[in-house]
């Protein structure tokens, strides 16, 4: 069955003025869907462009980026064509976002339930007792009990999970086709993320948001994301279902990352001297002037003669599963 | 074999203040003990808020217990007069999670890894620079990154400099407070290699504290898991993954078992 397209990103293109002058080409033809009520992890490490990528789905880039090229459709509307008008109404109710520290994203002297309140009142005309209403209903879907004292609560009386529950509050409050979330669960320890993905998945099947996921974390996406994305360079490396991608990567960065993490049933764990993780050699490719090649040609292994001069487009493997590598054949064209 | 160091019932207490409350005493770390013999690793896995982080600033002299010891090296800690300590701080490193704070941002690389040699004072500026060139060679820095700032560097160069940094003085014990956790996966793995060659070149013992547990059973021998203060359960990695007692290491294990059932557990304390 195929799934109805709430997100549909094509050849996306972002680049940002550096004060040096010249241009960083942070996002470089990025296309991808995302279904209703799915969950895409997008995975990539410091400067692979997830940010970026974040960022201008809700059109929030800063003053120095700029989208040069390619079209964000959000059910059927393009959001890079959008004016100011259009984004306000667009930003909580159709897209919205939650942010890595909710610390800093909830604001300090204001309570919880005025905060979630707050996006009920941009976007739907109720009355002030429907609004409370609603937000107590809001906040009892992101919290399991304690509903009472959290909607009074002010962000520094919560926990840090709390804090991240009250900001996922916010963004499905008028319960979005699409969340984009940057890094939620990097500042909360083990125990915590595992609570925060589930309810992610559970707002999931409740009321059929998508979800994009962003980390740099593998780990966190295995039984958790329905299709992964890997981005290098500004580029999807790799973009298929999760337990593929994680399991049997094909593209030799997904392979490569994969193989960087310590191994989880460690037999030889504690036994004499540790052995030496495998390690990617060298560093990102700068993205101030764009490679003829593969970006990843550099410090990849399985590298060959054709792979400097050639940009792979994605080659198709088997269901939904797409590699942008020229050992696929289909990738040359 | 002697341990290089060895903590017993440790308590370190602080005191809290809210604004116009009373002051009450919360401890961090509660009748903690444990010793590390010399080349060895000791992991100390716990979540946020466990004391992990209390216990290392004792450890490095930056905060005083408020009761227990710590021999090092043949000697109490906790007993040592001030003037005696700073004998004692080089042979016992403190590297922190975030380099990006903890490096002086306005001087180069190359100063700061040599100043630790210049508060020592015994030698000349040039033998200082000459030493801390060799050793951020030795961690991966090469010259032309020598009279760069630490903004200039990625994460991965900035932890680096301050393994460096820390390595100067010739330490015995490096205390790893969460090094290796604002890193990229990719680099986690270089910056674990590093550290695991370093050990075996100069023997270092390493406090490796983390909330990762996976790493920890890769680079450290045994884990001790910490909970509101104290040690609920310690011993050899291996078999703290395959077979936690205390419901915390358990919770741990699983929530580092990859592909776990996600329940959605109660909401947070």
């Amino acid at each position: 069955m195929e799934l109805r397209h709430v997100l549909e990103v094509r050849n996306l293109r972002v680049a940002y003025a550096r004060r040096s002058g010249g241009v960083w080409h942070a996002l470089n033809g990025v296309s991808f869907r995302v279904g209703a009520g799915e969950i895409l992890g997008v995975l990539g490490e410091s400067g692979s462009g997830k940010s970026t990528l974040a960022l201008s789905l809700l059109h929030l880039l800063p003053g120095n980026g700029r989208i040069t090229g390619g079209e964000i459709l959000l059910n059927g509307a393009d959001v890079v064509e959008m004016d100011a008008i259009q984004l306000r109404r667009l930003r909580g109710s159709g897209i919205s976002m939650v942010f890595q520290e909710a610390s800093l994203a909830l604001h300090p002297t204001m309570r919880i339930g005025d905060q979630v309140g707050e996006v009920l009142r941009a976007h739907q005309g109720l009355s002030k007792r429907e609004r409370v209403a609603r937000t107590r209903e809001i906040l009892g879907k992101v919290f399991r009990d304690d509903v009472e004292r959290i909607f009074s609560a002010y962000p520094h009386q919560l926990s840090g999970g709390q804090q991240q529950r009250a900001l996922i509050g916010q963004a499905i409050a008028c319960e979005p086709a699409v969340v984009v979330a940057d890094e939620p669960t990097a500042a909360l320890d083990s125990t915590t993320q595992k609570g925060i993905l589930a309810l992610f998945q559970s707002l999931r099947d409740k009321l059929g948001i998508a979800f994009l996921f962003i980390t740099h974390n593998a780990a966190l996406l295995a039984g958790f994301a329905d299709r992964v994305l890997v981005l290098y360079a500004g580029k999807v490396a790799e973009l298929g279902p999760a337990h593929g991608v994680l399991s049997s990567p094909q593209h030799p960065y997904t392979q490569a990352l994969l193989s960087c993490l310590p191994p989880h049933n460690n037999d030889a764990a504690g036994r004499g001297r540790p052995a030496l993780l495998p390690v990617i050699a060298g560093a990102p490719p700068s993205l101030a002037v764009l490679s003829q090649g593969c970006s990843f040609e550099p410090r990849c292994e399985s590298r060959m003669e054709l792979c400097r001069a050639h940009e792979p487009s994605a080659a198709q493997l088997g269901h939904r599963h797409e590699v942008a590598c020229l050992k696929f054949p289909a990738a040359a064209v | 074999m002697e341990p290089l160091i060895r903590v017993e019932n440790l308590v370190i207490r602080h005191t809290r203040q809210a604004f116009g409350g009373r002051a009450s005493a919360f401890t961090a770390v509660d009748s903690v003990s444990f010793s590390i013999s010399p080349g060895a690793t000791l992991a100390l896995v716990g979540e946020s808020g466990s004391g992990k982080s209390s216990l290392a600033r004792c450890l490095a002299c930056l905060q005083p217990a408020t009761s227990g010891g710590i021999w090092f090296e043949g000697r109490d800690l906790a007993a040592l007069p001030e003037e005696k300590l700073r004998a004692v701080r080089p042979r016992l490193q403190l590297i922190f999670q975030d380099p990006a704070a903890s490096l002086n941002p306005r001087w180069t690389v190359l100063r700061i890894v040599a100043e630790p040699l210049l508060i020592e004072g015994r030698s000349p500026a040039l033998e200082r620079e000459a030493r801390a060139a060799q050793l951020l060679a030795r961690v991966g820095i090469t010259a032309e990154y020598l009279q760069s700032q630490p903004g200039e560097l990625s994460g991965g160069q900035r932890q680096r400099v301050a393994i460096a940094r820390a390595l100067i003085l010739q330490p015995a014990l490096l205390i790893l407070d969460e090094v290796l956790s604002a890193l990229d996966c990719s680099v986690q793995a270089q910056i674990a290699n590093l550290l695991v060659e370093l050990q075996r070149a100069a023997n270092l013992t390493y406090l490796f504290i983390t909330h990762d547990l996976r790493m920890a059973a890769h680079l450290a021998g045994e884990i001790a898991v910490m909970s509101a203060g104290k040690i609920v359960e310690q011993g050899p990695a291996g078999k703290i993954l395959r077979d936690p007692r205390s419901s915390q290491a358990q919770s741990l294990v699983q929530a580092a078992a990859p592909e776990a059932e996600l329940v959605e557990a109660g909401s947070e304390p």
